[in-house]
């Protein structure tokens, strides 16, 4: 340990509720802070610890609701040349890449989306040293088994992984830990004004790294940007999630990156609860039906192209109607193709008792199923690939599962916007270094994970990509944190 | 409504699995998960399947995003175990012996003070060294009281046995699939899914460990050696002519002292283990069923052992007395109590296996 680790000690002391004094522990000045704790605070402070004694983990939620999305994950896109134990085939990075220009529109920074693609091939090991165990893919889940790497368990379990391994390595974990306010001295991070548990102390570190996620479940911020319609707004990951270290960042001058008044929303199961859902409010049957808004009236083809490559647009087909509601309707033939969702399906014996039970109009949805059925062609019906059964002469049409609907009992599930996460994020370097708007990089700032996700996801999404960037940068930005402060 | 926790614990079942069924982040921890998924909803007994299927290795539990204080409380592990106890009583023979589940392990005390008497009563009076154990109780009482108990629980499992698996609608002729039966032995056996690939598994508490599968297999191995040492005695006694005592080193005392020493320690240390459960995966209302087991398992260990260090000296008469009431009292509370988590255990594997059997057949090439 370095002499002066324990020469300038912050302490703190505060109130306590009853008025008396209470005297909480000395918090040193710590040499790496992280702010955060989902998959890229861990696996910095990890990376810290390997060099530093001093780490610091501020979790603003509570130990029970720790980790941010990283909870709610379950996978992580892998590049690999050969078959690994969990992996099969080959994933190229020249073909990772591809797939991301793909999803982004070209919306990427090269380099480093280049760096997070080549490193996400030594991530498994790295994990594994850290506690991590591994599955093969899960069922539903078969076209991942090429690309996707899956935690036994989740990512609640990773973390679980994690913490403990922290612990173990002498990191300081404070939840309950918000970020309220950021020091700096000239460009220099000198503190933090973290509210403990309720309280302000002042947290002293010779470098930061921000890993606070996007601000996807700060209520005011997306009603800033959508208008009233964000009431209607469901949230599928953690409400920790208030953007709080994003807005003292740019504030601070850091550079901006992503668009800001965009976010990756799909269509879930309108009675999730408003944050934290998760994975199981999805729902899968919007290809094998139709959907319509509160007017009863169709207004995307649902059967353009297989749902995983289509499920992420809903959520943005769903937020532009009236009410941000929609409902998929479907008959009891295709029960058992899609996964079961965990709401039960509103039904009726015929289609106007149907629309009775979902509060629309039961004149409007019959002649809309009617005017849909009769405008289903003849064809060979397969939910497992891009089928014949097509519409003809609808607007909009149906491309592929085109069925008439007409077994009893229909089936209505009603849908709103899930937000996954948001794009704006902070400028980084290849050292995860934050940069500044005036073309400087941050002295000692770092920033990893969905804060800065927006440097290589410009736009749309890849299944596992949000983990190999908070896991690679995640390390990078723990690593020279650690070099910073050392 | 997933949010809507309900006290009746089949409801409950039901709540909490079609929310596993819809997540499936824990496939690859146990056989519970690969089987909820091949089900849409979940019928009472699919739930007493699936419970018994369950080891309580809390491992979905520590890694569900679903868990306390989530809204959506999802709670396997204990969900579960109280399902497991209620499919004891469901499949109970006689019916009314059923209650002994709901009087948690108390019958246990009484069942020995009654063995007690019998034994005391049957003693005739012969004290002093030197004094065989069958100058003490004759031979034929002994074989009359413990063939009449054996054959009576024996019929009892059995009709719990039958019950449970006439429910799962699978034919009895599946019984003898023996590519199943040898996975289920195997699982049984080996105790897999407490091993979780050599890190052991997250009971007593989150921390992973491998104690549970140890003292487990140190019990159920301890008591498989005993019964071994018993069933040499009887050949010895039957084939051979030869009488008990047998000396230190023959066959049954070795058998029996190895065993003996597997049910010291593997009771006491998965009573030590108990008492560390987590309040939030375990059902500690199940405790007294547990440990009026573990007791009697030890006992039965701790007199035996005892009579066999002092079965040269006086207290010869008092101690098999003891010994014998003990073992009684452990044959008569085997179908009404813990036991019969290891005959359903095995019916649940075995059915798991068929299952697996009969998907992988499915999804063979060419069919």
């Amino acid at each position: 340990m370095r002499p002066w680790a324990k020469q300038s000690t912050c302490i703190s002391s505060r109130r306590g509720k009853n008025g008396t004094s209470e005297v909480i522990d000395e918090l040193p000045i710590f040499d790496v802070l992280v702010a955060g704790g989902g998959n890229a605070a861990l696996c910095a402070a990890l990376s810290a610890a390997e060099h530093v004694a001093h780490v610091a983990i501020l979790e603003s939620a509570p130990r029970e609701f720790r980790g941010g999305n990283s909870r709610h994950t379950r996978n992580l896109r892998c590049a690999h040349d050969a078959p690994t134990q969990f992996l099969t085939d080959a994933y190229p990075e020249a073909e990772y890449f591809a797939d991301l220009l793909r999803v982004t529109g070209g919306e990427t920074d090269e380099e480093l989306a280049r760096m997070a693609i080549r490193e996400s091939g030594t991530c498994m090991e790295w994990m594994r040293s850290h506690g991590v165990r591994f599955q093969p893919s899960l069922s539903g889940t078969l076209h991942l088994d090429r690309t996707n790497l899956f935690f036994l368990g989740g990512g609640k379990a990773l973390l679980n992984s994690y913490y403990a391994d922290a612990e173990r390595r002498g990191v300081r974990i404070l939840y309950d830990a918000e970020v309220v306010g950021l020091k700096f001295s000239g460009d220099v991070f000198e503190s933090a004004t973290v509210s403990l548990r309720g309280e302000p102390v002042e947290i002293r570190a010779r470098a930061l790294v921000a890993a606070t996620g996007g601000f996807e479940s700060n209520l005011d911020w997306l009603k800033e940007i959508w208008g009233e319609a964000a009431d209607n707004f469901l949230i599928r990951g953690t409400p920790y999630n208030r953007g709080k270290v994003l807005r003292l960042l740019l504030d601070n001058g850091a550079e901006p990156v992503g668009d800001p008044k965009q976010c990756h929303a799909v269509a879930i199961d309108a009675r999730a609860p408003k944050f934290d859902g998760g994975i199981v409010t999805r729902l899968d049957c919007v290809p094998l039906g139709i959907v319509v808004n509160q007017q009863s009236e169709r207004f995307y083809d649902e059967g353009e192209d297989l749902w995983p490559k289509r499920y992420a647009i809903w959520g943005r087909l769903v937020a532009a109607q009236p009410g941000q509601i929609a409902y998929s309707i479907i008959d009891s033939k295709v029960l058992g193709k899609f996964m079961p969702p965990v709401f039960p399906a509103i039904r009726g014996n015929t289609i106007p008792e149907l629309a009775v039970n979902l509060g629309l109009s039961a004149d409007a949805l019959a002649s809309t199923v009617d005017r849909f059925n009769s405008a289903v062609r003849p064809g060979t019906f397969d939910h497992e690939g891009l089928d014949d059964c097509h519409t003809c002469g609808l607007a909009p049409e149906k491309s592929h599962w085109a069925q008439a609907i007409e077994t009893p009992p229909f089936l209505g599930y009603p849908l709103r916007p899930g937000i996954t996460f948001t794009y704006l994020g902070v400028k980084v370097n290849p050292q995860a270094r934050v940069l500044m708007r005036d073309g400087r990089s941050a002295r000692n700032i770092f920033a990893a994970g969905e804060i800065m996700a927006g440097n290589i996801l410009g736009k749309g999404y890849l299944g596992g990509l949000g983990m190999v960037i908070g896991t690679v940068f995640g390390r990078l930005a723990g690593n020279e944190a650690a070099r910073c402060a050392g | 409504m997933p949010v809507e926790v309900t006290r009746d614990p089949a409801r409950e079942g039901a709540r909490i699995l079609t929310i596993c069924n819809a997540c499936r982040y824990c496939e690859g921890y146990c056989a519970v998960f690969p089987a909820l998924e091949r089900r849409m909803n979940f019928t009472p007994a699919d739930l007493d399947y699936l419970a018994n299927l369950c080891h309580n290795c809390a491992e979905c539990y520590y890694a569900c995003q679903y868990a306390p204080p989530h809204e959506f409380a999802v709670n396997v592990p204990k969900t579960l175990a109280q399902m497991r106890v209620r499919s004891y009583q469901h499949h109970a023979w006689p019916g009314p012996l059923a209650a002994v589940f709901r009087r948690k392990g108390w019958i246990a005390p009484l069942a020995l003070v009654i063995a007690l008497a019998i034994w005391i009563a049957a003693t005739n009076g012969s004290t002093g060294t030197g004094a065989h154990f069958y100058q003490v109780i004759s031979h034929r009482t002994m074989v009359a009281v413990f063939g009449g108990v054996s054959i009576f629980i024996l019929i009892a499992l059995a009709v719990g046995f039958v019950r449970f698996w006439r429910e799962s609608n699978a034919s009895s002729g599946s019984l003898a699939n023996f590519v199943a039966l040898k996975q289920a032995l195997n699982d049984v056996f080996r105790l897999t899914y407490l091993h979780g690939d050599g890190q052991g598994c997250t009971y007593p508490q989150e921390s992973r460990s491998l104690a549970r599968w140890w003292f487990h297999h140190l019990t159920f191995y301890g008591f498989l050696l005993c019964f071994a040492a018993t069933s040499v005695a009887a050949i010895y006694h039957y084939a051979f002519g030869w009488r008990a005592p047998y000396g230190y080193l023959s066959l049954p005392v070795v058998l029996g002292t190895l065993g003996g020493v597997g049910l010291l320690a593997g009771p006491a240390g998965l009573f030590r283990l108990k008492q560390r459960g987590d309040v939030a995966t375990c059902d500690h209302e199940q405790d007294g069923m547990d440990i009026a087991f573990l007791a009697l398992l030890f006992s039965t260990s701790a007199t035996g052992l005892l009579l066999l260090a002092l079965r040269e000296t006086s207290v010869m008469p008092l101690l098999l007395a003891v010994h014998l009431a003990t073992v009684l009292a452990l044959f008569v509370t085997l179908p009404y109590g813990k036991f019969v988590h290891g005959i359903y255990r095995l019916a649940a594997l075995m059915r798991y296996a068929l299952e697996r059997l009969r998907v992988k057949g499915r999804n063979a090439p060419g069919r």
